[in-house]
């Protein structure tokens, strides 16, 4: 088996004491280094929960998180962080810098990167993200799918080993974030990247390496998307999955299981 | 009651402290027709959130202008008339979080219709109402907006634009954020009250599915330009066109283009959603 980069046991986590219900509880799930693991899971079912826990702005109150193999805890978090980034669910009010290169250079200075190697990285990122010709502009008089993008470049030029994206993508037109993903699968394979990503988007998370289905607090399902998908006929399905199972609805030839898009287009033309 | 919408020859751009910016929206020209579904698509930057702005009295025309009925908005309308204007035309933004404020949920649902006017009395019984038709549990009312997930914030701002009861509902990628199944469920609950008591939609989205299970028409906007207003089946019959406005097609249309290539066998028409592709497999009688 590969090296863990997150390894989380048992861990559960509770907002205010005088709430009767845990936002997190008893949750446990790996992710090798070099995967795509999605987040799936109805609003409120602790995702964003699950990602503050695990570059700790929180602390679970019970269970541990090992990240890269070190058990995260006050002390380690800082350390952590240094190579894990995190994209959070709203990019509104949450950019420091009052230009957009200064805005993704701020996270570089904490890691003391040295000042030449810092304007490349920032335009490297920005680059990748398209939007190097909003450099100079202030970041919170972008649009909205411009400053998801700059808040994607922030995390890029940190190279982190592990990337959590909270929904990064909901505001990208399509082709953006298509051309997005690609660039984060290459990255992932170059870099061995570990990538979670928390979304809603079934199309994406059929296209990682695995899912994890989070239900209430509780993780209801860790599993590969071809049997996440075949199995779990209550959850939202990709494309493909949607048709094969309208197609058995009325009666008609379908395969027996889950099929990817390419797979079933396949189906059909045999 | 029913009343159009229109915009002419409306450019806008944004004042950056004492410099303006350069123009996001450049001549743009429309008019909807009371009653409509219409889906506002188009890249990163087109102007797409501008354009919801302008008609809800947010951002003023620079030049042009826009009529809400019988309100008409250009650079120089006073408070008062913009005030009009927001109770007719409710917006939900891009980013519900940046909408919410006050303590509870129930406070932050009731101010819109407080301050156009409403009966303190009739106020709680208004906010039961709305939370319950974006999907939250009653007990949310007496939350903090600010404790909530993202999802739950998006549900509250919407519930708080529906409390006003507007003729004119325009939202801002409302989808974003929401499960799949909050997003059937607000899809429809739209489309019903569109289709039921002839309220007027405009909705920003990225999502093609959206705009092919529920619009009427579809602007596509572009470099601040509105470049087609049209039937959302006419968008969606010309693929070349629409890789030149960088917009993506329906799945079940990309899966039926693929087939095609891949089978050598045309289906007998432009399929847009899982159920129109499934009765085109069934009648060529691939499956
Ligand atoms: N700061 C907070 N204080 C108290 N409760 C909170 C807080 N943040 C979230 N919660 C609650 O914890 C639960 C999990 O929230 P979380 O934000 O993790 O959900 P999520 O899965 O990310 O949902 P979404 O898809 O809507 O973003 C929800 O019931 C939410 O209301
Ligand atoms: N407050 C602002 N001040 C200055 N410029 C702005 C402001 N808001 C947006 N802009 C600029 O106006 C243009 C149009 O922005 P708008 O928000 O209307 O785009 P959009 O089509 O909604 O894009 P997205 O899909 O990314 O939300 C963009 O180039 C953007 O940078
Ligand atoms: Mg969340
Ligand atoms: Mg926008």
């Amino acid at each position: 088996m590969k090296d863990l980069m997150i390894d989380v046991e048992n861990v559960t986590f509770r907002y205010d004491r005088r709430e009767q219900t845990d936002a997190l509880s008893s949750v446990s799930f790996k992710a090798e280094k070099g995967k795509w693991l999605s987040v799936i899971g109805n609003n409120g079912a602790g995702k964003s929960t699950l990602a503050a826990l695990l570059i700790g702005l929180i602390q679970p109150s019970q269970g541990t998180i090992r990240i890269n193999g070190v058990a995260l805890d006050e002390e380690s978090k800082w350390t952590i962080r240094r190579s894990a980034g995190i994209v959070f669910q709203n990019p509104d009010n949450q950019f420091i810098g009052a230009t957009v290169q200064d805005d993704v250079a701020f996270g570089l200075e904490n890691l003391n990167v040295p000042a030449d190697q810092m304007r490349l990285r920032v335009t490297e990122a920005l680059e990748t993200v398209g939007m190097l010709n909003y450099r100079t502009a202030d970041p919170t008089q972008l649009s909205g799918g411009q400053k998801q993008r700059v808040a994607i470049a922030g995390v890029l030029a940190l190279r982190p080993d592990l990337l959590i994206l909270d929904e990064a993508f909901v505001m990208l037109d399509p082709r953006s974030r298509r051309e997005l993903l690609a660039t984060l699968k290459r990255l992932k394979t170059e870099r061995d990247l570990t990538i979670l990503s928390i979304t809603h988007d079934m199309n994406e998370a059929a296209a990682s390496d695995r899912i994890l289905v989070l239900k209430q607090g509780h993780v209801a399902r860790s599993d590969t998307p071809a049997h996440i998908f075949s199995e779990e006929t209550e959850l939202a399905a990709p494309f493909s999955e949607r048709l094969r199972r309208l197609l058995l609805k009325k009666g008609r030839r379908a395969p027996e299981s889950y099929r990817t898009e390419s797979e079933m287009v396949q189906w059909l033309c045999d | 009651m029913a009343m159009r919408l229109r915009l002419d020859h409306v450019t806008a751009d944004y004042q950056i402290g004492p410099v303006r910016s350069p123009r996001v929206l450049r001549e743009v020209s429309m008019s909807l027709q009371p009653g409509t579904f219409t889906a506002v698509v188009g890249p990163t930057g087109a102007g797409k959130s501008s354009l919801l702005k302008v008609l809800n009295g947010l951002l003023l025309p620079q030049s042009g202008q826009a009529e809400i009925g019988d309100i008409t908005i250009d650079g120089k309308s006073s408070k008062r008339l913009l005030k009009a204007v927001r109770k007719r035309v409710g917006l939900v933004f891009q980013f519900p979080e940046s909408q919410l404020f006050a303590e509870t949920v129930e406070q932050d649902i009731s101010f819109g219709p407080l301050n156009f006017g409403a009966h303190p009395r009739n106020v709680h019984a208004l906010a039961e109402k709305v939370i319950a038709q974006v999907g939250l549990d009653e007990s949310i009312l007496y939350r903090s907006p600010f404790s909530l997930s993202g999802g739950q914030k998006r549900r509250v701002a919407i519930a708080g634009v529906l409390a006003l009861e507007p003729e004119v509902l325009a939202l801002d990628e409302p989808t974003a954020g929401l499960d799949p199944t909050g997003k059937e469920e607000l899809l429809s609950l739209l489309k019903q009250w569109n289709k039921q008591n002839g309220l007027t939609i405009l909705m920003v989205t990225h999502d093609m599915e959206s705009v092919a299970r529920y619009a009427d028409d579809v602007v596509v906007m572009e470099k601040g330009r509105a470049v087609f207003h049209d039937s959302m089946r006419k968008l969606f019959e010309d693929t070349e066109r629409l890789e030149k406005w960088q917009l993506d097609v329906p799945d079940a249309r990309r899966f039926q283009l693929e087939f095609e290539v891949r089978s050598g066998t045309r289906l007998p028409r432009v399929c847009l959603t899982e159920d129109e592709l499934a009765d085109a497999l069934i009648e060529v009688g691939r499956v």
